[in-house]
């Protein structure tokens, strides 16, 4: 099987995000970033893949920000082959992102290709289901769990619902899959592992062209929310803050 | 019909209406309240006039029966209503943000060519223009996009509307396709159910949930004790089951279980909306995480920016000193 995984990287959430001086964009210059956390899972369910029956796996990513470090990190797990898309400028929103991706995914002949199902920046549109749409493949997202099918040609995945059910669904290849989990959480690296892939692993580049069609939406303004309400803050060591949480139990009835 | 209508897509989940159709009938009200129009109400289902009574907010309800919508499959959803949306010529197609949403959204906004905003929390109209307002970036970004073109296809986040409990005409109409559903691609084949004999943790008075703070495996132990002194369970946020550390019957939110306890102790969980959807209802949230800009501090009751590991010991210590 010949599957291709989207990685892609997003702000990380831990450093406080900033608008830039237009107030209609992130301020990337100011954020770190790192791996989407499905994409991760994604490419997690491709290694399981080809570690259990067999498979090529090759990573796309669109050339932005600290990606190298990724897509090493990726070779590291396992990947064949490490193709990036260069950019000129900041990532674009998802249909622009979706179009040039595809054009670097068709001649890769895929016929799996896992993205994860969301990143926390889409807003436009999201990339797994718009980019099965430019690669004319049919489209299933919030998957956990890929298997080959018993006939050759497809496979069979789970579909997340509320109430941790699952929906069992048979999907002939080719296929856009948007992962939700893999079967088992993305494996550590040790550090030597991706120093070795660094000196080891050839990026390929596969140069298209950036979509001329404009967003079909204006983004007008962002900006953090204001609170309606904020949580009575308990301050202190942990030490006092438990004493003020179990008085609190203790005064509600929770606990005696 | 009228290019001013809003149609909304009521989803059916396993025979069952799905809570957030009634906050999309709410949403699309607020549309034609400005602009005029007829809230419409799709039903894609196998017998679809058991559901149309709960739609009744809306002015007409549009029922497709077919065997092949019995069960949720992309292909024969995406046809229904790309042929249905083809006939109504909508201003907005209004889907909620569900497993199934996240499909048919996006999917359904390319085969359109249609502008898409996701995460959407609001929606206004302003000269004309929809204005929606859209929760991002974890919820801790809002952006305010302008969408002209229609028509507009708005992911909707649940829980941000309240749902429709006003009467609309809720003339049932029931349609049939022009061409017969093709299975396609991806089949239904069965549900699987999740297994019997764990902890019920909607059936929990409190709860004692972890999340991407418990910072690794061993720790989930420690929230075990404390769970343990105060009478209740252990709970976790999507990121704790994807590591494996806990079966996905613990796991809290919009894949997950929908709990309403009398007390939400959150560990380690930033508050993302996906969370939030399952466990809002609770009676009492306390939330402990070092990030002061997380979202679970805008909607707790009681919040301390400590780290949620070295609180655990202590927890335990404080609880079982009694008063």
């Amino acid at each position: 099987m010949n599957i291709v995984v989207v990685i892609r990287q997003v702000p990380d959430l831990i450093e406080p995000l900033e608008v830039d001086s237009s107030g209609t964009s992130l301020d990337l210059g100011s954020a770190s970033f790192i791996v989407n956390e499905s994409d991760d899972h994604a490419l997690e369910q491709a290694i399981l893949l080809k570690e259990s029956h067999g498979a090529k796996v090759t990573v796309v990513a669109l050339d932005f920000g600290e990606v190298d470090n990724t897509l090493y990190a990726a070779a590291a797990k396992g990947a064949d082959r490490i193709v990036k898309v260069p950019l000129d400028g900041d990532p674009p929103h998802p249909p622009a992102a979706a179009a040039m991706l595809a054009e670097a995914i068709k001649p890769l002949g895929a016929d799996l290709v896992l993205a994860g199902v969301q990143a926390h920046n889409e807003l436009e549109g999201v990339l797994a289901p718009l980019l099965a749409s430019e690669l004319g493949l049919p489209y299933v997202g919030v998957i956990r769990g890929v298997k080959p099918g018993a006939n050759g040609g497809t496979v069979v995945v789970c579909k997340e619902f509320p109430g941790a059910v699952m929906a069992q669904l048979s999907v002939r290849l080719p296929a856009v899959l948007g992962i939700l989990g893999a079967e088992q959480a993305p494996r550590y690296v040790p550090v030597s592992r991706i120093r070795a892939a660094m000196k080891s692993t050839q990026f390929e580049e596969q140069a298209v062209a950036a979509p001329a069609a404009e967003p079909l939406v204006s983004i007008r303004r962002l900006y953090p929310p204001a609170p309606a309400a904020r949580a009575e803050m308990l301050a202190g060591s942990e030490t006092e803050v438990a004493a003020r949480i179990a008085a609190i139990l203790r005064e509600k009835g929770l606990v005696k | 019909m009228s290019v001013q209508d809003v149609l909304v897509v009521a989803e059916v989940q396993r025979d069952a209406l799905a809570d957030v159709a009634l906050e999309l009938l709410s949403a699309a009200r607020s549309i034609t309240a400005a602009t005029g129009g007829e809230v419409v109400a799709l039903v894609l289902s196998a017998d679809g006039a058991r559901y149309a009574g709960r739609l009744a907010a809306a002015d007409r309800v549009v029922l497709i029966d077919d065997p092949q919508l019995a069960a949720y499959a992309p292909g024969p959803y995406l046809a229904a209503i790309e042929e249905i949306v083809a006939a109504e010529r909508p201003r907005a197609v209004l889907i909620g943000a569900t497993s199934i949403g996240w499909d048919l959204a996006p999917m359904l906004a390319a085969r359109l060519k249609a502008p898409m905003v996701a995460g959407a929390t609001a929606i206004e109209v302003s000269n004309g223009e929809l204005v929606v307002t859209s929760s991002f970036c974890g919820a801790k970004m809002l952006a305010e996009v302008g969408v002209a073109a229609s028509p507009a296809v708005l992911m909707v986040l649940p829980g941000s509307f309240r749902p429709a409990a006003e009467t609309g005409k809720g003339a049932v109409q029931s349609r049939t396709l022009s061409k017969p559903v093709d299975p396609g691609p991806i089949r239904f084949e069965q549900f699987i159910l999740p297994q019997a004999g764990d902890v019920d943790i909607t059936q929990q008075d409190i709860l004692v949930a972890v999340g991407r703070g418990i910072q690794q495996k061993e720790n989930v132990e420690l929230a075990e004790q404390l769970a343990g002194v105060l009478g209740g369970a252990v709970c976790a946020s999507r990121p704790v089951v994807d590591q494996g550390w806990l079966p996905a019957t613990r796991q809290v939110g919009k894949s997950g279980m929908t709990v309403k306890p009398k007390l939400y102790l959150a560990l380690g969980i930033s508050g993302a909306p996906e969370h939030q959807e399952g466990m809002k209802g609770s009676d009492l949230i306390i939330a402990v995480n070092t990030d002061p800009n997380a979202p679970i501090f805008d909607f707790a009751h009681y919040g301390a920016e400590v780290d949620a590991v070295e609180l655990l010991p202590a927890l335990v210590e404080a609880v079982q000193a009694g008063g």
